[in-house]
């Protein structure tokens, strides 16, 4: 008997695994069991529809993905009428990601959101590589005020949990982390994707639409451990860790380096069922290592 | 749809760098429909990462096969699979040929590995009567190595011309240069269909002369894709009312639908 069930803010998850934002969708029908699962978060919504970024939108690198997806989705009203009420009888925490071009946005989409009784907490989504927001053409999690700015003001429009997803490209993870602590955020999410690129030799163009993208996959677990790592000294709330998580031992290290809890992303497309299959393996491993409790995992990472 | 074990009967060498394989599941064979696609995890590990999406070929007693071009290190590790070894696979997926009953004409046009999804079609087409009777198919190629399944199409009873852009075999050109010729030979547009499948802006011609002739066009859109069932938006393609998914929208969809 291990004790799986963990809290993010006020937010209990009854196991640290949650499937990482635009990676599950209904889509997946019986083939993903979400119910299994701590929390879902679900693909990143803005106040208005998005259209998205001009194809091609997907490339494989070396064991990892490049997306440029750029935020296509429904927006605010059709999360409300059409997709929270498909979760009604989910067995799951439901978390919304929520990205904005002003802090206005977030504010409206946090305060609306928190009158929906099937949204268990927010994740603002402040690191999408692929669109450019108000600070100086950039992302606001290349600001260190505009993250705090964000955070403070989504934190005064709702009681709900709020995770705030950072970037990966910044100079350094702890300053950014700290902006959202102090912002009033219950917790960080890292990382999102790391930004690259790819060119087709033959036709010398890029290989994505939009040039540029996001990175994801095996590829990039071992940075964004690092930055879990770093980012868990640097703050006192709790650190969803993310990035190229395909398996249990993922997740475990993950844990050991700093994070609460991990979210599962690209390895929804190669297995939907994997971050089912991660929540028994971890069950499993905490058993055989006799750790009564998962969150006895988090930051035991064995130094010297 | 269902995530599936299906054991490999057979993996064989269909020409240069073309492989035919047959998969067992009873599953896909009751479910599949022409024009669908299957999501196959090419190695257990994480390179390569993601599934590759192939059309259902045929569909066969007992399964269904799979025609894939090697064209990167996925479908190079798919072609050293062996009959006996089992694969991990989503499907079926995505919409199939809307297939109209009764019309006396249709005609097949498939541009390099696009003759691929083609086959199921015209082994579905061969089985009305009136369909078959007026099936013709135009396989456009490179080479005459890079002309494929001709003997599939032939075996359904379909008239088969081939056009290769050197002119080692059947007329030298583009594969539309036939369809228009045939076209322009007084077939009655009211009767005829045309489904196609190739390279995109074999495509774009194909359905302009589908248009000229006002002749129903449907066309197979192939695209990279992450997870094969639009939950990641990863394969979109411009249509005339904004973007749709490959994946799901697709991959087969009417012609004039496209903004080509």
């Amino acid at each position: 008997m291990v004790n799986l069930s963990v809290g993010i803010g006020k937010l209990k998850l009854k196991n640290p695994v949650m499937a990482a934002s635009g990676t599950w969708g209904f889509e997946y029908g019986e083939l993903a069991d979400i119910d299994r699962l701590g929390a879902v978060v679900l693909k990143t919504i803005t106040l208005k529809k998005r259209v998205g970024n001009p194809p091609p939108r997907i490339y494989e690198t070396a064991s990892g993905m490049l997306n440029s997806i750029g935020l296509e989705n429904g927006g605010l009203d059709d999360m409300i009428e059409n997709k929270l009420p498909k979760l009604d009888g989910a067995g799951t925490r439901v978390i919304v990601s929520i990205a904005g071009d002003t802090k206005d946005d977030f504010k409206k989409l946090a305060a609306r959101l928190s009158k929906c009784r099937r949204v268990d907490a927010l994740e603002l989504n402040l690191s999408c590589p692929n669109v450019v927001h108000g600070v100086d053409e950039g992302l606001f999690a290349h600001s260190e005020k505009a993250v705090y700015g964000i955070v403070k003001a989504v934190r005064e429009a709702t009681p709900l949990t709020v995770i705030t997803k950072l970037s990966p490209n910044v100079t350094d993870v702890k300053i950014f982390a700290a902006a959202a602590e102090a912002g009033g955020s219950d917790a960080i999410a890292l990382c999102n994707t790391f930004i690259g690129m790819a060119i087709d030799a033959e036709t010398m163009r890029p290989r994505l639409g939009n040039i540029i993208g996001g990175l994801s996959g095996p590829a990039i677990k071992p940075l964004s451990l690092r930055a879990v790592w770093e980012a868990a000294k640097a703050v006192d709330i709790p650190i969803v860790g993310i990035g190229g998580i395909m398996g249990w031992r993922d997740a475990v290290e993950f844990m050991l380096s700093g994070a609460a809890a991990v979210q599962v992303g690209t390895a929804n497309f190669v297995d939907p069922r994997s971050p089912a299959e991660i929540v028994r393996g971890l069950e499993k491993y905490l058993s055989k290592h006799k750790i009564g409790d998962v969150r006895k995992l988090v930051g035991a990472i064995k130094l010297g | 749809m269902k995530q599936l074990r299906a054991k490999i009967v057979s993996n064989k060498k269909a020409g240069t760098c073309f492989y035919k394989m047959r998969l067992a599941s009873a599953y896909l064979a009751a479910g599949s429909r022409p024009g669908q696609f299957v999501e196959i995890r090419c190695a257990r590990g994480e390179d390569p990462l993601l599934r590759r999406p192939l059309g259902v070929h045929n569909i066969v007693p007992g399964g269904i096969e799979v025609f894939y071009e090697v064209v990167g290190a996925g479908t190079k590790l798919l072609s050293a699979k062996r009959a006996g070894e089992s694969l991990d696979i989503i499907g079926p997926l995505g919409s199939g040929f809307d297939i109209k009953k009764g019309r006396a004409a249709n005609i097949l046009v498939a541009g390099g590995i696009g003759v691929a999804p083609l086959v199921a079609l015209a082994g579905k087409l061969s089985r009305d009567k009136t369909a078959a009777a007026g099936m013709q198919v135009l396989i456009g190629a490179k080479t005459k190595s890079h002309v494929m399944c001709e003997g599939e199409f032939r075996k359904y009873g379909a008239r088969v011309s081939v056009s290769t852009e050197d002119g080692s075999r059947g007329r030298k050109g583009f594969i539309t240069d036939i369809l228009k010729d045939i076209l322009g030979n007084g077939l009655t547009s009211g009767n005829t269909a045309i489904y196609s499948c190739g390279p995109m802006g074999m495509l774009k011609a194909v359905s302009r002369i589908a248009r000229e002739h006002g002749i129903p066009c449907q066309v197979s859109l192939e695209e990279r894709m992450a997870c094969g069932v639009g939950v990641c938006l990863g394969c979109p393609v411009k249509t005339r009312d904004g973007y749709k998914m490959v994946c799901k929208d697709g991959p087969v969809f009417n012609a004039e639908e496209i903004a080509w």
